[in-house]
């Protein structure tokens, strides 16, 4: 037992590195629903936080939790809760609450068959647009997407890091697979972690405006107790947080709160490439379907098919612009998804003309390696 | 005259280039908000140690209203987001400024666990018997036979009696009364303030504009003398008997205060625990 942030090495399950990720990224609040696929977050949490002179809450609901999460996270804490989809579906509200109020925090999401209560114990990868559009209105968030159990530590830390940089919630998407699978985790010396605290304000509690973009349209934030006196709401609010129903700053703030993250997608945008630099055929995968894929890309190579791999880890903001530049040197890309047809819609709109071929899995599996090379044969054919 | 003494004495208290606010005229929730101020003016309450809470509605409208920091929460979650805050900063007091459909329809699953878990917060509830916001529809403390814009032929529905629901879910300490007892209220609120663990006063605040509209009690002064003459007060009896019927009586007073270990001094008794054992081990 360790009061500290871990070193080392472990062989170990995703969730309990994504537990590991979020205390060594300086979570130190966490509030969530027991859940499969996700329940193992919170059991490590509920272990570890006390430890580290953190709080661990078992919440009566999901609805709850997230708020309880937003309370925490403007109480000055790095807060993070962990659902699955149904989970998820019940957080969206407070999700929109937290994007309207800009409360970092971070929403890790397990995902399992659906719809409904599906299958609590299979992958899929079926939340990737409810996470995206789940909660009403116009808005932007961050999704970033595991595809191993190291995956689920250093993503653990980047959402923190990228949901302090840019008041945003951001949401881990991983699938059951990579939650529950069993590998090797390096944890590294706390001093080669990097971390990012929000920007504090600059000014005297009588001059500071609590909704007043920098530069980079990211407002300084205050918390609870440090004299500021500010206001916060869901309701439209001008840079004093004040409600304003008019028209001009309802534009002026849905604008901001999205452009904040658009015109920064460049900064936040991660992708991981495999062969690219002469392909022709492409595979674009995330989460455990990613893995299959680079094997079968390998395969496809050593026959002297000219495939490459294009793994997402960010999956929102959608990386359009690196794919329209990339299919300019592309005869075809593959889709890989768990689910029935959701990113490949964002794929096909990025790479027009270029042919898109769909390969969904239902059912819990990923795609097998032979499936995805079967694949890559038939758009060399 | 100078300028300064024109000040009101709850000025630095109050946000005061928000006022007026969007109640209406007779309302209770001014009364409720007023009494809360001067609570605060009473006990000198430093204001940067004060979290003020709301959800959505009327009386949710009340957190934009104090000069301390506030969060207008989404509808019943208040005492969630609350919750959130206060085991991240236990050095903080928190209010929760609501209504009686965000804390008890919508909301009521987190109201009886953080009693439960005996959560310190001081919840306010304005009980005006419907959603005013919404235009006066039926609600969980609405009574029985009483006209709604849902209810148009008389609510079918037993009310909540919130005391009773507060006491038996685990609060610590809990009071209620009218916008007519001013005096009292303020008293009340006072222990709130100062009371460790999870604190509920219940506000009658009466509704003339939607609610006492739709069942002809008349306007906001006849419903003011009304409340005068049904109100009773009984300071410590057992709330399940603290009766509530607007129309015919209406207990009143400070039920109970009682003594419980508090949710987040054994979070950091636990945390301490952990850092023992281990310096004990290593």
């Amino acid at each position: 037992m360790t009061l500290t942030v871990l070193n080392g090495t472990y062989f170990v399950q995703g969730d309990w590195a994504c537990a590991e990720g979020a205390i060594a990224a300086g979570c130190r609040f966490f509030a969530g629903y027991p859940i499969t696929p996700a329940t193992e977050i919170a059991e490590r949490m509920s272990l570890r936080l006390p430890q580290v002179g953190g709080a661990c809450l078992q919440f009566e609901d999901e609805l709850g939790s997230m708020a309880a999460v937003i309370g925490a996270s403007y109480a000055g804490v790095k807060a993070m809760t962990a659902t699955s989809g149904p989970g998820l579906s019940l957080m969206q509200e407070n999700i929109g609450l937290a994007v309207m109020t800009e409360a970092p925090c971070v929403i890790v999401d397990v995902m399992r068959g659906s719809p409904s209560t599906g299958q609590p114990t299979k992958a899929a990868q079926g939340d990737v647009m409810q996470c995206r559009w789940g909660s009403h209105g116009d808005y932007e968030i961050i999704a970033l997407v595991p595809s191993s159990v190291q995956d689920m530590f250093d993503l653990t830390i980047e959402a923190f890091n990228l949901s302090e940089q840019y008041r945003v919630p951001v949401l881990i998407m991983a699938d059951e697979i990579i939650g529950h699978v069993r590998e090797r985790l390096v944890i590294p010396e706390p001093d080669e972690i990097r971390v990012v605290d929000r920007k504090k304000p600059d000014k005297s509690s009588g001059e500071y405006l609590p909704f007043q973009p920098g530069e980079d349209l990211v407002p300084r934030m205050a918390c609870f107790g440090e004299g500021y006196h500010f206001y916060a709401t869901g309701l439209t609010h001008d840079e004093k947080g004040y409600p304003d129903m008019s028209v001009e700053t309802q534009d002026r703030l849905v604008r901001r709160l999205c452009d904040k993250i658009r015109r920064n997608a460049d900064k936040i945008i991660k992708l991981e490439k495999l062969f690219l630099d002469d392909a022709e055929i492409v595979v674009v995968a995330f989460g455990s379907p990613a893995r299959s894929a680079a094997r079968a890309v390998a395969a496809a190579r050593s026959e002297g098919i000219k495939a490459g791999l294009l793994k997402l880890v960010t999956i929102w903001p959608f990386p359009t612009k690196e794919l329209e530049e990339l299919s300019k040197q592309l005869r075809s890309v593959i889709v890989l998804e768990m689910n029935y047809g959701q990113l490949v819609r964002e794929v096909e709109r990025a790479v027009k003309p270029t042919p898109v071929s769909f390969l969904p899995k239902l059912g819990g599996e990923p795609h097998k390696p032979d499936e995805v090379l079967a694949a890559i044969r038939r758009c060399e054919s | 005259m100078t300028q300064a003494s024109l000040k009101h004495p709850l000025d630095d208290i109050l946000r005061m280039d928000r006022i007026p606010h969007i109640w209406c005229e007779g309302c209770g929730l001014g009364t409720t908000l007023n009494c809360f101020a001067q609570a605060l003016k009473e006990l000198d309450f430093d204001l940067d140690r004060l979290a003020i809470v709301s959800g959505i509605g009327c009386a949710g409208r009340a957190s934009g209203y104090v000069n301390a920091d506030a969060f207008h929460t989404t509808h019943g979650r208040a005492i969630a987001f609350a919750t959130g805050v206060r085991v991240a900063n236990p050095d903080l007091k928190i209010v929760v400024l609501s209504g009686d459909g965000d804390l008890f329809a919508i909301g009521g699953n987190h109201f009886i666990h953080a009693a439960r878990r005996n959560v310190d917060m001081l919840v306010i509830c304005s009980n005006n018997f419907n959603y005013g916001m919404t235009g006066g529809q039926v609600g969980p403390t609405t009574p029985s036979h009483a006209l709604t814009m849902t209810t148009p032929y008389g609510n079918i529905e037993h009310p909540f009696n919130l005391v009773a629901l507060a006491a038996a879910s685990g609060a610590v300490f809990v009071s209620r009364w009218t916008t007519l007892h001013v005096t009292r209220l303020t008293e009340s609120i006072k222990k709130g303030l100062q009371k460790k663990g999870f604190s509920f006063i219940e506000v009658i605040a009466p509704c003339p504009a939607i609610y006492g509209r739709y069942n002809k009690l008349g306007d906001a002064l006849k419903m003011m003398k009304d409340m005068k003459a049904r109100s009773v007060i009984r300071h410590g009896i057992h709330p399940h008997e603290a009766e509530i019927d607007p129309d015919r009586r209406i207990v009143v007073g400070d039920f109970l205060d009682i003594e419980k270990p508090e949710y987040s001094d054994r979070l950091r008794a636990l945390a301490e625990k952990c850092r023992e054992k281990q310096a004990h081990e290593t």
